[in-house]
């Protein structure tokens, strides 16, 4: 499967500032063919958290990661193994593979714990949407404090304490805010553009977020083949694991190198 | 959905999260996917909109969807789908209500500490 590699490959080693990094040991998973197991074992990682996103490199320096996780359909829990302080992700879709992953003590085992189990993406949208009603409440308690009809006088006053009665900069300015293009580098881009005061539209309606995964589905230009429905291609078994299973193999030159080892011992060892 | 440059493809584009899949329509497992972060997404010519990364401005992945409609909803979808925007969202709606109510609401959830809440100013 193809993927913006570029670009992915920059986004993790790019100077954004990562939600957790540190050195943790993976658990090489091996075939389940393997005649002779030779008992579990680990490799050293330099693990980068950054969004929805968990990449690990080979080294901390290294200029590409060797794998990337991708946090969506996942639990992180403590796990049984033979290893003090090792954890688990795992996902909702039996067939994907599991990630058991070993820290270096308790406290930085809990830290990737905290951190892992809340990078979803949905998580984060959940998040985001509770803070939207909440703000939208507060807007409209401190409306409803203002006896007096709205003046000139009181929408200045409004500017002052709401600092942005629009909310709109945030959809209004999707050259510096939109999906990070040029932005993060330059730091505090929200709050400052929060307090600009030309959008003053009275207006307290936040920005919608991106729906949940129903609208992207099924927009194929021309009349589509006959029977292809969007309805058709939401099968129970969700496909969207499928689709970042695939993200997950996409890298695993790891798991290649290793199979293609043990392929050649095999044939080594049986005449 | 047709991608080109080179090349008018028709294929079926599917936004999860912060990741743009395409399938060939026929298919459930995805041909190809776009990581949807440090991206810009323009509006080029009728219909048509085109993805670009940070690290490499010139090279456009460009959709042509049916209808200008489509397009504008594409465009607008893309714009908010990167976990950099909603974080963003986040810490923008956090300072705004601490602002007005005089409370963290990060506070509820046990979250106000961690890193990627905060303001760009203060993080690291």
């Amino acid at each position: 499967m193809k993927l913006n590699e570029r670009s992915v490959a920059h986004y993790a080693t790019c100077d954004s500032p990562a939600d957790h990094a540190g050195f943790l040991r993976k658990r090489v998973e091996r075939h389940h063919h393997h005649a002779h197991h030779h008992g579990t074992s680990y490799q050293r990682r330099w693990f980068v958290l950054k969004g929805n996103l968990l990449f690990y490199f080979e080294e901390r320096e290294s200029r590409e990661p060797v794998g990337l996780v991708v946090l969506e359909g996942c639990t992180v829990e403590l796990c049984e193994a033979a290893e003090e302080f090792a954890f688990a992700i795992r996902f909702d879709d039996a067939g994907a593979r599991a990630y058991v992953l070993v820290a270096d003590g308790q406290a930085a085992m809990e830290a990737w714990v905290k951190a892992l189990s809340r990078a979803s993406f949905d998580y984060m949208r959940l998040v985001v949407r509770e803070l939207e009603k909440q703000l939208e409440e507060a807007c409209k308690s401190l409306a409803a404090c203002r006896k007096s009809p709205q003046r000139s006088s009181s929408s200045s006053g409004r500017k002052r304490h709401l600092s942005n009665p629009a909310l709109q900069p945030l959809q209004e300015k999707p050259t510096t805010l939109e999906n990070g293009y040029s932005t993060w580098s330059s730091g505090g881009c929200v709050a400052s553009g929060v307090t600009c005061s030309d959008h003053d539209g009275g207006q307290t309606k936040p920005p919608p977020l991106p729906p949940r995964r129903r609208s992207a589905a099924g927009s194929a230009t021309g009349s589509p083949a006959p029977g292809l429905s969007p309805a058709m291609l939401e099968c129970p078994v969700s496909p969207e694991t499928i689709c970042f299973s695939k993200l997950h193999n996409w890298y695993g030159q790891e798991i290649a190198v290793l199979r293609r080892e043990w392929q050649e011992r095999q044939k080594r060892g049986h005449p | 959905l047709p991608r080109v440059p080179a090349v008018l493809k028709k294929r079926l584009v599917k936004l999860v999260v912060n990741f743009l899949f395409y399938f060939r329509t026929d298919e459930a497992e995805p041909i190809g996917a776009l990581l949807l972060e440090h991206c810009k997404i323009t509006k080029e010519e009728e219909n048509v909109f085109s993805i670009s990364f940070i690290e490499e401005p010139e090279r456009k992945y460009c959709f042509e969807c049916a209808t200008e409609e489509q397009c504008q909803e594409w465009v607008e979808a893309l714009r908010r789908a990167s976990y950099e925007f909603l974080r963003r969202s986040l810490i923008f709606y956090r300072n705004e209500i601490q602002k007005m109510t005089g409370k963290d609401p990060l506070e509820q959830y046990g979250i106000s500490e961690e890193a990627r809440f905060q303001l760009a100013t203060q993080r690291q």
